[in-house]
């Protein structure tokens, strides 16, 4: 199968779907002739013009705005938000309106819109364009969270985003626009709330979100050198959250550790963690671990911006303790 | 009276609808006064006019966004009584299943999106409803109704920008009761209002929102224009708001003198104004007048009598409308 990068998996999504469908159409910051910063929508507006791939002026909180109102009244527009950090910029749009249009009317109005973002520290960005916020909009009735981990994900969910009748935010990791990775040449699209099981094992779960899954699958390399058998499963989205697959994986290793970038605190693997200490206590040889950024705003230097992630070796760590016993007593 | 151009049953729906809202307010406000309203909410008697003015020049097709302050919107874009008061008092049958209340009702059947209880919440939405029309080839208009207390928030700015970079067909209509809540306008607003829309190249007029035909005749040219791909623009209405920022600001004095409120209310009524211009045109007489105001009420006590019968949503409704299908 041919491989291509995320950033060009993306973009062939969007392509499809605007030509599929007419109703979609693109706005944001340099968006258009620039292709974002990331070079991820180049070519497109080539092919579909100005009046479709939209360059606004930097008013996040201004076109945000427009495109709840463009989809609330039969537009699909897709918002490219530079960077995941200017969410807070646009809270009041996405949180107060997008996401309780649909339920405030009586289910009489829709947003079908999409928010497409990133996350992802160790650029060397420092604090305010190094975030990973996605915890903060999954905590939002209404708002669905796409978080892809490789070029085929980000393809497959962003193409059920844009079809999706509710606001989507989906989080693209943007030190992974570069990675190759299989992507078939013919359509296919993948459904929200279905986790991947992306390695089968025995003793331990990892769960991972959109980087972190890279992290536990080279954790359980690390792990299987060692005879520890550990499964690795990609929710895909953490809203829907398909909570069914992540439970009976922890019933049959009885054992997780769950991985994400957001700051641990009050985070996405604190959530996780806590419907598998709900919904599969009794199966649990360990309690469930988070693993996810420090709670530091992220530090520019690289020195110490790098002890601000997750990494493999924490994650086997982290792994061979629970297997073996030991924080069962320090918990 | 400003002149405009229409007809004896333009003029009379005009009044009929600027009664109908000073009567469901009315009514709305008396369930609050009563305790039979949850919550609280925010009373457009003393604005009809704006409400109406504008209205009156649009289709169902055209969309308005609306505020907190947004009974008036709704009533003058053609909602009916029974679904309203029954949204005001949470019951299944109101227009957004009870779920919206007062603060977020909206009538997607005539282009009302909805109020908004975010302070110049709904200004990007209103300019997004613009830019669809655009990008569809549609000739709909929107307006975006707010206060002048929304004239502080940053958002105003950042969509005016793009509706006038991009030539969009939308209304900003600023409602100018004098008030920002409980703060006199003059203490928050500096400079000029219209000159704020005019430094983004936007046509702004400034218009007495308490005379309906100056306002609908001003709202037929603009709305007309927009259609042309004119717009945007920009209206500042002159209007007043007869109770307190909500029902439940009664002793307002600390801020607003009894006898201002007094001098509005006598000489300034948009619908008194218009009934003597109706009368005096012999457009219509007091007697049809009254039969009129005494049919409007009737309809509001039996919507009234109607919705506070109705059935709540049911329990399984709690979670329904989270997400769409």
């Amino acid at each position: 199968m041919r491989e291509i990068t995320l950033s060009q998996a993306v973009n062939e999504a969007i392509a499809e779907e605007m030509r599929r469908d007419p109703s979609v159409f693109l706005m944001g910051e340099d968006v258009a002739e620039a292709g974002t910063p990331f070079k991820v929508l180049s070519g497109l507006v080539e092919e579909f013009g100005t009046e479709r791939v939209i360059d606004t002026p930097i008013s996040e909180p201004g076109f945000m705005g427009m495109a709840v109102g463009a989809a609330m009244t039969g537009a699909r527009p897709i918002v490219d938000l530079m960077f995941g950090d200017f969410i807070f910029l646009i809270m009041d749009q996405l949180c107060n309106q997008a996401a309780k249009t649909h339920y405030m009317s009586g289910g009489k109005l829709t947003v079908p819109l999409v928010l497409r973002t990133n996350m992802g520290a160790t650029r060397r960005s420092a604090a305010q364009h190094s975030q990973s916020l996605q915890a903060l909009v999954a905590h939002i009735p209404g708002l669905k969270v796409a978080m892809p981990s490789s070029s085929y994900e980000a393809k497959g969910l962003m193409k059920t985003a844009i079809r999706d009748n509710n606001p989507v935010v989906i989080f693209e990791d943007k030190l992974m626009y570069q990675d190759k990775a299989p992507v078939p040449e013919e359509e296919y699209l993948i459904p929200f709330g279905v986790a991947n099981v992306k390695r089968e094992g025995r003793d331990i779960t990892l769960i991972g979100t959109s980087s972190m899954v890279q992290v536990a699958e080279k954790a359980a390399e690390i792990l299987a050198a060692e005879g520890i058998s550990a499964e690795v499963i990609d929710p895909r989205t953490i809203v829907p959250l398909d909570e069914k697959t992540l439970i009976e994986s922890v019933k049959k290793t009885s054992r997780a550790i769950v991985i994400d970038e957001g700051h641990q605190s009050y985070g996405v693997t604190a959530e996780i963690a806590s419907r598998l200490n709900e919904k599969a206590f009794y199966h649990l040889d360990a309690p469930v671990l988070r693993m996810g950024a420090m709670d530091v705003p992220v530090p520019f230097s690289p020195a110490l911006e790098d002890l601000t992630v997750p990494t493999p070796e924490q994650v086997a760590a982290n792994a061979r303790r629970l297997c073996a016993g030991e924080l069962i007593h320090a918990a | 009276m400003a002149k405009a151009k229409s007809n004896t049953e333009d003029y009379l729906r005009m009044y009929t609808q600027m009664v109908r809202i000073r009567t469901f307010e009315d009514n709305a406000n008396q369930l609050y006064l009563s305790a039979k309203m949850p919550g609280l909410t925010h009373m457009y008697s003393g604005e009809e006019a704006v409400a109406v003015g504008i209205c009156e020049a649009l289709t169902d097709a055209d969309r308005i966004t609306s505020t907190h302050r947004g009974h008036g919107h709704c009533v003058a874009k053609g909602a009916e009584f029974k679904a309203m008061f029954c949204e005001l008092l949470g019951k299944a049958e109101g227009y957004c299943r009870g779920k919206g209340g007062s603060m977020h009702i909206a009538d997607q059947s005539h282009g009302n999106l909805g109020a908004n209880a975010i302070v110049g919440g709904s200004m990007g939405i209103a300019t997004g409803s613009a830019l669809r029309a655009k990008l569809q080839g549609s000739d709909d208009v929107t307006v975006c109704f707010f206060g002048d207390g929304a004239t502080a928030q940053g958002l105003l700015y950042e969509v005016m920008n793009m509706a006038a970079l991009w030539k969009l067909p939308v209304i900003y209509a600023c409602e100018n009761n004098g008030y920002s809540e409980y703060t006199k306008t003059e203490e928050i607003a500096a400079g000029s209002i219209t000159a704020r829309a005019e430094a983004f190249g936007i046509e702004a007029h400034q218009v007495d929102g308490q005379d309906v035909l100056e306002v609908n005749d001003l709202a037929r040219k603009l709305v007309a224009r927009a259609r042309k791909g004119e717009g945007p623009f920009f209206i500042e209405l002159m209007t007043y708001r007869y109770h307190g920022h909500h029902v439940g600001d009664i002793n307002r004095e600390y801020y607003r003198s009894k006898a201002e409120e007094k001098e509005w209310k006598d000489n300034r009524d948009p619908i008194i104004r218009f009934r003597a211009h109706l009368v005096r045109e012999g457009i219509a007489t007091e007697a049809d007048l009254d039969a009129l105001n005494a049919e409007i009420e009737k309809d509001a006590a039996e919507a009234v009598a109607y919705a506070l019968d109705a059935a709540y949503p049911d329990a399984a409704e709690v979670d329904m409308h989270v997400y769409a299908a």
